[in-house]
């Protein structure tokens, strides 16, 4: 799940496979974080774990650790 | 619903013939920040009718242009449909200016119908269903906005979106080739995804609601009195309630998705429709798109779409009409079409 996760968001943040993903860090603080991005991720939610995340509880996520967390409770 | 009516038979489009090239629009935002915008949108340009020109006009040159394309008999007009949320005044409605301009006779029966994205497969239905009515002899559907004067440049979140068009088509009742079959859904839960707060009578015009201001923390900047648009939201509304719509109409019409030609979906966003396409495993030969070319011109992009990539093709085929939007609201069909004569496409100035 985890490893599915990661490579999620390297394709949802479109990041280097060189870069190295924190998982403490705030999504919306990455550097690729726009209004684009959020319409990948919830693409990328849809895809690969079958799950659609209204914007609401969106809101309540703050790190890449809180949505893994948020998906691997659904 | 299911109807037994012979669809549209002729379609027509006009367009601004001022085009705006999404890369070049502003200089408001960074340089690199706008081609990610063009390249994930997929919106290269659009066309921005002039200050002289409105929705209806669009809609005056293409309902001429199919009447003289196809030897229309105007007397034979019996009910005009006018689709838009860009009128050209709060009254009296448009459709009624319409019916004067192309010298319909007075017997016409004009009306409005303020709808979105929807709009398109929502007229559809209304056509049919009075070309069915006894004495009906022709009805003319026009859809026409001009968006880009819904949006503020400065509002990143829209400004390189939206553009302006205007459609005409003539629905006349026959015997049935095979019939239609249309699914309406309506959710006014989510009225605030899609949304143009003031100007009406809800939140009356003022000096304050035409005072830019900043709304968001990216410092995107529109007044009340323009259009916002929650893209995350439209596109969860998109996956929730799409596919499932698609399912539903197939499933009544009792067409097996792969036999239907070509899908026909609201011009929003390339990102999301391709997705969208990519999720019901659809061929993309199948799913024309003229997004990259006229931008999301809101209930016209359905029928532009058919005028621009569709002309010559259309003869005993069967569409997924699907348009989306601000309401929210939301209409699927499948349309059986048995030949539809499709114009040129005109640029007005």
């Amino acid at each position: 799940m985890k490893e599915n996760f990661i490579n999620a968001m390297y394709e949802a943040f479109e990041i280097e496979a060189t870069e190295e993903l924190d998982l403490e860090t705030e999504f919306r603080n990455h550097d690729n974080w726009d209004s684009l991005t959020k319409l990948s991720l919830i693409a990328v939610l849809d895809d690969e774990f079958d799950i659609i995340i209204e914007d609401d509880k969106l809101e309540t996520l703050n790190t890449f650790k809180d949505l893994l967390e948020f998906i691997s409770n659904k | 619903m299911e109807l037994q009516l012979y669809l549209l038979q002729f379609l027509s489009a006009a367009i601004p013939k001022n085009t705006i090239k999404n890369l070049e629009y502003t200089n408001h935002f960074d340089e690199n920040v706008v081609k990610e915008i063009v390249d994930k949108t997929g919106i290269k340009e659009r066309r921005f009718a002039p200050d002289h020109l409105t929705s209806s006009d669009l809609c005056y040159h293409a309902a001429e242009k199919l009447i003289l394309d196809n030897a229309i008999d105007k007397t034979e007009i019996d009910v005009l449909i006018f689709v838009s949320q860009t009128p050209d005044y709060r009254m009296p409605a448009t459709s009624i200016i319409l019916q004067d301009r192309l010298g319909l006779s007075k017997d016409t029966a004009a009306f409005d119908v303020s709808l979105g994205c929807s709009g398109f497969v929502y007229g559809l239905t209304m056509a049919y269903n009075y070309a069915n009515l006894s004495g009906i002899k022709k009805v003319l559907l026009l859809d026409g906005e001009t968006r880009s004067r819904i949006y503020h440049p400065k509002d990143r979140k829209t400004a390189f979106l939206f553009g302006d068009g205007g459609i005409a088509c003539l629905i006349e009742k026959k015997d049935s080739f095979l019939p239609s079959f249309f699914s309406l859904n309506s959710d006014g839960s989510k009225q605030n995804l899609i949304k143009v707060d003031a100007g009406g009578y809800r939140n009356p015009s003022s000096i304050n609601t035409m005072k830019e201001k900043v709304v968001d923390i990216h410092g995107n900047v529109r007044t009340d009195e323009h259009g916002y648009m929650n893209g995350g939201d439209v596109f969860n509304f998109l996956l929730r309630e799409i596919p499932k719509d698609i399912k539903q109409v197939l499933d009544f019409s009792d067409t097996n998705i792969n036999d239907i030609d070509y899908f026909l979906f609201h011009q929003a966003n390339k990102f999301m429709n391709d997705y969208l396409s990519k999720k019901m495993k659809l061929d993309k030969d199948k799913v024309p798109q003229s997004i990259s070319k006229y931008g999301n011109t809101s209930s016209v992009s359905i029928p532009l779409t058919i005028v621009d990539q569709l002309k010559g093709l259309l003869k005993k085929k069967n569409l997924l009409l699907c348009g989306f939007g601000v309401g929210m609201s939301w209409a699927s069909a499948v349309i059986n079409v048995e030949e539809c004569k499709v114009s040129d496409i005109i640029e007005v100035e």
